[in-house]
């Protein structure tokens, strides 16, 4: 099912919901989202076929044969009718069987955990979530930032993600996909900006206080303006040890961005495996 | 001595929660002065608070519904005042301390204490009376389960004042939930206000499930029982299959927090997304156990007004069923982001669709009821087509969440929150129109009309102003639990969704001004003839309201719409030959003391008050052993006595010109 099967319909919803560049989920700036976006008009279009009728029917029905209309018919012992039985339980289920196979060729296609069709190299980065900031580590480039997500556009990018206490959802809407950061759990995300651009990127699962402002800017760069923010971030004086690390950890609200020049080897994996047996642990953090 | 509990609990630095607890407790006083000016005490006492009538049970059980309606809407209003001016450099007038407590506590008070009494109560009032039974199977359980349930309701209530609610969203997930990350107490007040309203439900399922089994009139098989029946039978099944399911999580969870256990923790292998898939197996059915009910008022309703025989009784009666079954099997639609692979997330999204199928079969059924009727234009009709419009489009979105790639960047945004009020709501809508349908039958008056008609407008108009910003935000990527917020585009939408919020506000305020003309000039719309509108099922053959036994002989049932073949037939009225004696249960004072020693027993918890916890805990278990030894729970009245009650129906029905 592609969106040009009801391109008229898809065409239409997207006036009347994209028409304003306020609607991150309607204007995406990567694949995943556009493919997100064309998987919701298409299900509206297909759903609007029966809700629509039915929503008509309710109101025309209802004043056709209103008691004060005489004129219309009144049966009122009529009650059962094979034929109008088959069609109610038919068409809406032709409609599920479609909507059925959207929904297991996208979860395959969509599946965050698969990386994207391209050709070029993905860059790696790890997504922390603390209370009550987001921490990105990449692993790559030895580099780590707080509240600023910076990868060059038109590069696929392979989250890996995890929470240091409680959960929260990793989310940049005009992107697509959001997936979890749960403590001791990495989970992970494929996402690629077709464009350079500032997106806002959010945690959309409640974790308390500090939650309203758990907020970021993905900034997706050129490959030149990548490189050169990398310097910037090289040349910071502070580094991700284990010391600054356990201080960044305790709870703060409306965290500035930092940079932090090196980072301590195997950081994420520290994280990950915080709450395992002693020995896991130190051998997580001692692997690297 | 009081555990955790000082004086500094109370929280007198906030002027908005003690205004409210000041007005709350106030109210409730000047109530009980009225009551007591007035000598109505011994009344409220020995007629109501004490009574194990289904009927009367189904009345309270809509007073606290409607009650804490008004509790929970407050915290609406805040919560739409809050969105609308908190945009940075505002952070609004409720810290998040305060705001996080109101979208806690308005989740649950909605859900568990609007919603479920409403419905409870609906059941009480008419189950009984469409199966031709003369009580429910155990009404001293009934009693126990309405103060179970007002027991957990009192103690949300009593969180405002004294220490705080949970501040970690209704559907308290760990390990934000855990001792480590929420030392206060107003977890604790949501574990126990759940667990022991839930006992209460658990109880009420066992006996509506009993009542509906056992206690039918003769000749009423089970594809013969009103539709409403059958959705009571089914929500019942799921009530009784999914409420354990809550409790033990809740428990667990308990465990964690009391005992140091490790189910949910993060380290010494808990593991919180267990509580996940655990809660939402309780929790989605849940959804239907709310839904079933209203699409049951909503056939009743649509059959009656439109004069006509409910259309395709057999395929509603497998579309009930077939909900109910599919109900457990959808649960990980509710955290598709959990990252499951691809083929467990198109399982449950492609369950989930299923689910549109009987649901939708429904919605055709009752607009096949309404062609070729004679539909007359009532404010319950105008209930059911609103919740027919609302709950279409709820569906649709509900449909377009079910696909797992969908879902990846509209869950938890506000296009999920207008979701979901898209389908409660209108859940709402059935209920508000079986609140009016029914309520000539409870009271023996009708209501007004107008304000009714008003009511409706209101609600349905504020409902798509309040709402379908709300999904236009989620695709603006807002975020549902927001406190505060930085992007200027959003503000608009959230003015409109606050003046929708007002509209309702207006709608609730009919609401109650119907209740109140109602009352006053209820001698003006007496329903004499116990059938004021042309009913189809049983309840509308005995008096309105019902006498205590409800039915003073027995009927015999040989079709669908009872009713309507009785009348007709002409048995409708007829003068039994003679009557015979009725036994019924006695009143008793027990399930209000056992649901004032779980009150004490949950707020001991709250405040690991253990010397009083055990004391109360003890309590309860001595008075229930010291009920089971009760023989005197029971009286006869005489067949005399329903004569002389009968007679005066039948005078009644002579007034009312109805030829017996």
């Amino acid at each position: 099912m592609k969106k040009n099967n009801f391109p008229r319909l898809a065409v239409l919803l997207s006036v009347l919901l994209g028409g304003c560049s306020d609607f991150a989920l309607l204007n995406p700036s990567g694949a995943v989202g556009q493919e997100q976006k064309n998987i919701i008009l298409t299900a509206l279009g297909l759903m609007s076929l029966v809700v629509v009728p039915v929503i008509v029917l309710t109101l025309v029905f209802a004043w056709r044969y209103r008691a004060s209309n005489k004129k219309a018919a009144y049966a009122p012992n009529w009650a059962h009718s094979t034929k109008i039985e088959i069609v109610v339980w038919l068409i809406p289920a032709i409609i599920i069987v479609i909507l059925g196979a959207l929904v297991l060729k996208s979860s395959h296609k969509l599946d965050p955990y698969r990386p994207l069709d391209s050709a070029v190299k993905p860059i790696v980065i790890e997504a922390v979530s603390l209370d009550w900031k987001w921490l990105f580590i990449y692993p790559q480039q030895q580099v780590a930032t707080v509240n600023q997500l910076v990868f060059p556009a038109n590069v696929p990018v392979e989250f890996r993600i995890t929470s240091v206490n409680v959960m929260n959802s990793f989310f940049i809407p005009q992107l697509g996909s959001q997936i979890y950061a749960m403590p001791g759990m990495r989970t992970q995300l494929h996402l690629i900006a077709d464009a350079p651009g500032s997106y806002d990127g959010i945690s959309s699962n409640y974790s308390g206080r500090g939650f309203s402002d758990m907020k970021f800017k993905a900034i997706a760069a050129s490959q030149v303006d990548f490189n050169s923010w990398l310097d910037k971030v090289k040349r910071s004086t502070v580094k991700l040890d284990l010391a600054r690390y356990k201080e960044l950890e305790a709870p703060s609200d409306k965290n500035p961005v930092a940079y932090f020049s090196s980072i301590k080897p195997g950081l994420f994996g520290c994280i990950l495996h915080q709450y395992m047996p002693a020995d896991a642990k130190t051998q997580a953090c001692e692997e690297n | 001595m009081f555990g955790r509990l000082t004086l500094e609990a109370i929280p007198y630095h906030e002027p908005i929660i003690m205004g409210a607890v000041g007005g709350a407790t106030l109210g409730v006083l000047a109530l009980l002065a009225l009551l007591a000016y007035f000598g109505k005490l011994p009344y409220l006492w020995k007629e109501w608070l004490t009574s194990v009538d289904h009927k009367r049970i189904g009345v309270m059980y809509i007073i606290l519904a409607l009650v804490m309606l008004l509790r929970g809407f407050s915290d609406a209003l805040m919560m739409r005042a809050q969105q609308v001016v908190a945009l940075a450099p505002s952070e609004g007038f409720l810290p998040p301390s305060h705001y996080d407590q109101v979208f806690t506590a308005h989740g649950i008070i909605m859900l568990i204490f609007v919603a479920m009494p409403f419905m409870f109560g609906l059941l009480n009032i008419v189950v009984p009376l469409q199966i031709g039974a003369r009580d429910m199977a155990f009404p001293f359980l009934n009693s126990v389960s309405l103060w179970l349930t007002t027991t957990g309701a009192a103690l949300v209530m009593v969180s405002l004042g004294v220490g705080e609610f949970s501040k970690a969203g209704w559907t308290g997930y760990p390990p934000l939930t855990g001792l480590a990350y929420s030392p206060g107490v107003g977890v604790d007040y949501w574990i126990w206000s759940l667990q022991i309203s839930g006992i209460g439900t658990l109880l009420t399922a066992v006996n509506f499930i009993v009542t509906i089994l056992r206690m039918r009139a003769p000749g009423m098989t089970l594809m013969r029982m009103p539709i409403f029946t059958w959705t009571a039978l089914s929500t019942n099944v799921l009530v009784l299959f999914a409420f354990p399911v809550l409790t033990v999580t809740v428990t667990l969870l308990s465990l964690d927090r009391y005992l140091g256990m490790h189910f949910f923790t993060n380290d010494l292998g808990g593991n919180m997304m267990m509580y996940l898939n655990l809660f939402w197996i309780w929790g989605h059915p849940e959804v239907y156990i709310l839904a079933l009910p209203a699409l049951g008022v909503l056939s009743e309703v649509v059959a009656t007004f439109s004069g006509k025989r409910l259309f395709g009784y057999t395929s509603m009666v497998y579309a009930t069923v077939a909900i109910t079954v599919l109900s457990f099997s959808v649960w990980l639609h509710h955290f598709f982001t959990m990252g499951a692979g691809p083929n467990v997330n198109a399982a449950f999204g492609i369950a989930t669709m299923i689910i549109a199928l009987p649901t939708g079969a429904k919605v055709f059924n009752w607009l096949f009821t309404l062609y070729r009727g004679r539909v007359r234009l009532t404010a319950p009709i105008f209930w059911t087509i609103g919740f027919i419009i609302t709950f279409c489009i709820g569906g649709m979105t509900g449909v377009l969440l079910s696909v797992p790639a969908a879902d990846f960047v509209l869950h938890n945004s506000l296009f999920l929150v207008a979701h979901f009020h898209n389908m409660v709501i209108p859940t709402l809508f059935g209920y508000l129109a079986g609140f009016a349908y029914w309520f000539p039958k409870a009271f023996g008056f009708k209501l007004d009309e107008r304000l009714g008609k008003c009511a409706f407008g209101c609600w349905f108009v504020g409902f798509y102003l309040a709402f379908l910003p709300l999904y236009a935000l989620g695709f603006m990527g807002m975020t549902r639990r927001l406190g505060h917020y930085d992007n200027p585009a959003w503000q608009p939408y959230l003015a409109v969704a606050a003046i929708g919020a007002v509209v309702i506000l207006a709608g609730v305020a009919f609401q109650l001004a119907q209740l109140f003309f109602g009352i006053i000039n209820r001698n003006k719309n007496l329903d004499l003839s116990g059938d004021p509108w042309n009913g189809r099922t049983l309840e509308w053959s005995t008096s309105s309201p019902p006498p205590i036994y409800n039915f003073a002989v027995l009927p015999v049932v040989q079709d669908i719409d009872a009713f309507t073949d009785m009348k007709q037939r002409g048995l409708a009225y007829r003068r039994p030959e003679k009557y015979d004696s009725i036994h019924m249960p006695k009143n008793s004072a027990v399930g209000v003391l056992i649901g004032g020693l779980s009150f004490v027993f949950g707020f001991a918890m709250v405040w690991y008050i253990w010397w009083l916890a055990l004391l109360s805990l003890v309590g309860v278990v001595v008075t229930l052993i010291r009920r089971s030894f009760d023989q005197d729970t029971d009286y006869t009245i005489a067949a005399e006595e329903v004569e002389r009650i009968e007679n005066q129906r039948f005078a009644q029905l002579a007034a009312a010109g109805v030829k017996s």
